[in-house]
């Protein structure tokens, strides 16, 4: 079997084990707005000062809740020791962890649907006009925080402490992804909307250099 | 292992050297003067961890390639080397930071660099003691080791690309107008290599502690063994 119609397989696999309780997205929904709010604290949220300071809580509550709900990925598959059973599959180990990277894309992305109305209404932060590249920059960066995010995931699986762990390995490995995401969108949010090509190529570099990785080190990251 | 106590010597004495010529020898620097001094040490730190986390780097690559356990006792060692390397040189810089820069601290690509990358080997270290099983444990390491030296290029880029630097240009290979006074050049080598060679001392005798640690778990499998195989038939042994 391919290794693309094997990861197809996989992600509707997991896109119904979510829908069938979608407990996973809905924490990571709540999650993410306690974040946003919480963050109002911090700081007089007017709209120039929103501007300032908007972009970096956005992708701080992307991060935050990314990895907290990227652990389930593999740690889900614990229980009854079913990744035993995906791993007998005659299938690439790459198109397994593919699988779970699309379909942890797509569920970090449900929650930033939500997320980013919401955080624009309550911080008066205007997208309009710049919701076409604003949406490339954050499809770039959740791609990049979900391929390094369910590989840390398949590595702290095996370990002690594994909920803490994960988001001990994986926000330090992200903080270029994290500067490149929060300059990106706060040049959006700016009173003159722009965009820098030079974060767009590193968020684009960020998502290679890592998927390109995984799939070369994914024969390992699931040996028994 | 002869050869440890005459390049023990040896290191000691490049130390001295060292540290005698970054203090009396090199000449007074026109700006910063007697504070420049600790600079030698510094860079020689900074050097000794690149050269220590690309040893890693390898061995990471080498345990996964070919499972030899002395790949994964390299991979430890030199990640443990290198973060004290990066540990002193952060602390030697912040010395440095205050005096030159008015500030202990500041968020250059360079410094947030280095920084990232300690916390990246220091979750390294942390991920190793919380998985059990040997095998496993540098299986999965390896691969963290590896996403996280490929990752230290992007932060540099990152920071880099972020307008706020706070390092001066590069001075030595830096263009037309920079350069080094021969005397502070030399004094720069020799400490930098005292630096160096340290870390390869310090390096194998990590190693070899590794590899006694791995021969000390054999032996005692093997005793329990021993002994339950005695326990099951207690045949008189006088």
């Amino acid at each position: 079997m391919s290794t693309a119609r094997a990861a197809a397989i996989l992600l509707a696999k997991e896109l119904r084990l979510e829908f069938r309780t979608r407990e996973l997205l809905n924490a990571t929904i709540v999650f993410a707005l306690v974040v946003v709010v919480l963050f109002s604290f911090s700081f007089d949220p007017t709209s120039a000062e929103s501007r300032r300071l908007g972009p970096g809580l956005l992708w701080i509550a992307f991060l935050f809740s990314g990895s907290l709900m990227l652990h389930p990925s593999f740690g889900r598959e614990q229980v009854n020791q079913t990744l035993d059973a995906l791993r007998m599959a005659p299938i690439s180990p790459f198109a397994l962890v593919l699988g779970k990277m699309l379909a942890n894309f797509l569920f970090l992305s449900a929650a930033e649907v939500v997320l980013v109305p919401v955080f624009a209404i309550l911080y008066n932060v205007g997208l309009t006009g710049v919701a076409g590249r604003l949406t490339l920059v954050i499809v770039l960066g959740t791609f990049g925080l979900c391929v390094t995010g369910t590989v840390f995931s398949a590595i702290a699986a095996h370990a002690r402490l594994r909920e803490l762990l994960l988001p001990l390995l994986l926000l330090p490995i992200l903080t270029p992804l994290l500067i490149a995401a929060v300059e990106a969108t706060a040049s959006l949010l700016a009173p003159e909307p722009g965009l820098d090509r030079g974060w767009l190529a590193l968020l684009a570099g960020f998502d290679i250099v890592f998927l390109t990785a995984s799939w070369l080190l994914s024969d390992f990251l699931l040996e028994e | 292992m002869k050869a440890r106590v005459p390049v023990t010597v040896l290191a000691a004495g490049l130390m001295l050297v060292a540290g005698y010529a970054a203090l009396f020898i090199a000449p007074d620097e026109r700006t910063m003067h007697e504070i420049q001094r600790i600079f030698y040490f510094h860079l020689g730190c900074w050097t000794a961890m690149f050269i220590a986390l690309g040893i890693a780097f390898v061995a990471n690559i080498g345990w996964l390639l070919t499972s030899r356990p002395r790949w994964d006792w390299l991979g430890v060692s030199a990640v443990e080397v290198g973060v004290t390397s990066c540990t002193a040189g952060l602390i030697t810089g912040v010395l440095w930071g205050k005096p030159a820069w008015g500030i202990w601290w500041t968020w250059d690509p360079r410094l947030t660099t280095c920084f990232i990358l300690w916390l990246l080997y220091i979750s390294y270290l942390l991920l190793r003691g919380l998985i059990e099983d040997p095998a496993r444990r540098a299986t999965l390491s390896a691969v963290f080791g590896i996403f996280a030296f490929l990752d230290a290029p992007l932060v540099y880029v990152s920071n880099r690309l972020w307008p706020r630097g706070q390092h001066p240009a590069p001075v030595i290979f830096g263009g037309p107008n920079s350069g080094i006074n021969s005397t502070m050049l030399r004094t720069l080598m020799i400490s930098m290599t005292a630096m160096v060679v340290l870390m390869l001392i310090v390096l194998l005798d990590r190693y070899r502690l590794e590899r006694l640690r791995h021969e000390l778990d054999e032996l005692r499998v093997a005793t329990e063994r021993g002994n339950a195989r005695s326990t099951l038939a207690p045949v008189a042994r006088s």
